[in-house]
């Protein structure tokens, strides 16, 4: 990783965390560390616990036991440092789009809000109302909210799964870019081989609350998707993703 | 025909049939003056009360008891609905005692409220405000109980607590139905309006009408009448122009 990484992105550090929900247990010790300005996917199937890790590391929610560590210090709740991005774009209907986009911000600093706008594409939407957008549009909204805040790790809840093909394909190229350029860390939660291959450099396979496979893609970018070498990828996440799914005979999965 | 000219058409065909059909009525004698009087004579006696001033002052007068009401009983429902939407400490002690008091009508108060504060100005602004309390206190509550817990969840994300999620988040997000509480306790300030000027008054619309009565000028009687029915079409007015400039964000509110 280069120099310029290491001073700008958080660095990650997850020990020992396990998450109950009353008697049933989501999350049964995670172990991983993110090295700053790494992207790192997080795939599973749903309900296995992927979410739940992404809610504790946002300060969401406290685990029952494990740390967290972001640049050395135990996390204590949210972090003006870590912006999330979730399923739905979560855009405050009342608020224009530019005052979306400024969110959290101190006075003074609205400006970054609309070069954030411009990122993204949306600079000439910044006095609509959100209600008007498409889910495309919301979702840049809501990338340019998270980026205008300028964080140090960039969490994104599956924020494609609700997005037709072609505009999720777009979003990729966007988040990729944006990464690249701001070289902030980022942790992508989704149930799909492809993204979390196209845009990681680690996969992290998880299962029934543990970590079961960690694939570091060793692909240049931006990546060809019809490559061989990005096709032998994704099919070694999805297999570790059905390997333990015993209920179902895998080619019946292969659709989702 | 042009949709917008039929648009603007439409809405005055029922009434002005009405007037002409109480014209021709009247002016071969269908209807008796005693029963309803001519249109021109209801217009005249209009006309003969408001250059002797007193459909000016008993207009005042009423207009006066109907909005201190409004802003004593309305401004502590809104209030308590804020309270008890908030805190759960305040939902836990107040909102099961007033969800049972609700159910009184407010007009079944009245030999109490007679009792209690005589039949003087407090007495009717007492009825008044106790009318349109429950409107804005049950709308304001489940206005704020009913904002999307994802949204609240971001806005902790960015940081926002307190007043400024109070603010941006959580005031903003129960408006709609704040508004639907002004318009209902709008109808109920009418109602309990008209009710408490018909039980003893020496002033006020109500007074008016009732005194009317007695000496059978029915012209007044009617008068009176058209003048509760403006009243409540300009508060209705009033409400309407407020939640078209409070929620333009709302794509349901933006009509053409």
């Amino acid at each position: 990783m280069n120099l310029r990484m290491a001073t700008h992105g958080t660095h990650l550090d997850i020990r020992g965390i396990r998450k109950s929900f009353g008697s049933a247990e989501v999350l049964r010790g995670i172990d991983f560390e993110q090295s700053p300005g790494q992207f790192v996917a997080l795939v599973g199937r749903s309900g296995s616990g992927k979410s739940t890790l992404m809610r504790l590391i946002a300060g969401l929610d406290v685990p029952s036991s494990g740390r967290i560590e972001a640049n050395g210090s135990t996390l204590q709740g949210a972090n003006s440092t870590t912006r999330i991005m979730f399923q739905e774009a979560r855009l405050l209907p009342w608020k224009r789009v530019l005052d979306n986009a400024a969110l959290g911000l101190p006075r003074g600093q609205r400006d970054r809000a609309l070069h954030a706008l411009e990122q993204v594409g949306l600079a000439d939407r910044a006095g609509d109302w959100p209600g008007i957008l498409s889910g495309g549009q919301k979702q840049r909204v809501a990338l340019a909210r998270a980026l205008a805040s300028q964080p140090r790790l960039l969490l994104l809840d599956e924020p494609l799964g609700a997005l037709d093909a072609l505009t999720r394909l777009e979003m990729q190229a966007l988040i990729e870019r944006l990464w690249l350029e701001q070289q902030f860390s980022a942790l992508l939660v989704t149930h799909d081989p492809e993204e979390a291959v196209a845009l990681a450099d680690r996969v992290l396979v998880i299962e029934d609350g543990r970590l079961i496979n960690d694939v570091r893609i060793d692909l240049p970018r931006p990546r060809s998707r019809s490559e061989s070498a990005f096709a032998a990828y994704k099919d070694e996440v999805l297999n570790s993703v059905l390997a333990r799914n015993s209920f179902m005979p895998a080619r019946a999965v292969v659709r989702m | 025909m042009n949709t917008r000219i039929n648009r603007r058409i439409l809405p005055w065909i029922l009434p002005i049939a009405i007037l002409s059909g109480w014209y021709f009525a009247s002016r071969f004698g269908l209807l008796s003056a005693r029963i309803l009087p001519p249109p021109g004579a209801v217009l005249q006696a209009a006309i003969k009360l408001t250059r002797s001033g007193e459909l000016p002052h008993h207009l005042a007068v009423s207009a006066g008891r109907a909005v201190t009401g409004l802003l004593i009983g309305g401004g502590i429902g809104f209030l308590l609905g804020l309270l008890t939407g908030t805190f759960a400490l305040a939902e836990g002690m107040l909102d099961s005692t007033i969800q049972m008091v609700r159910t009184i009508p407010n007009l079944a108060m009245i030999p109490l409220v007679i009792l209690w504060l005589g039949i003087g100005e407090e007495a009717k602004i007492f009825l008044i405000a106790l009318g349109v309390f429950f409107p804005l206190y049950l709308n304001t509550y489940h206005g704020i109980r009913s904002i999307d817990p994802g949204l609240k969840e971001m806005a902790q994300v960015y940081g926002l607590r307190g007043w400024e999620l109070f603010r941006q988040v959580i005031f903003p997000g129960a408006m709609p139905s704040v508004l639907i509480g002004l318009r209902f306790a709008l109808g109920t300030m009418w109602l309990t309006l008209i009710a408490a000027e018909a039980l003893a008054a020496e002033s006020g619309i109500g007074f008016m009408t009732t005194s009317a009565r007695e000496f059978m000028q029915t012209d007044i009687v009617v008068v009176g009448t058209l003048i509760y029915a403006l009243l409540g079409k300009g508060a209705d007015m009033l409400a309407k122009g407020l939640e078209h400039r409070l929620l333009s964000w709302n794509t349901v509110y933006q009509r053409a």
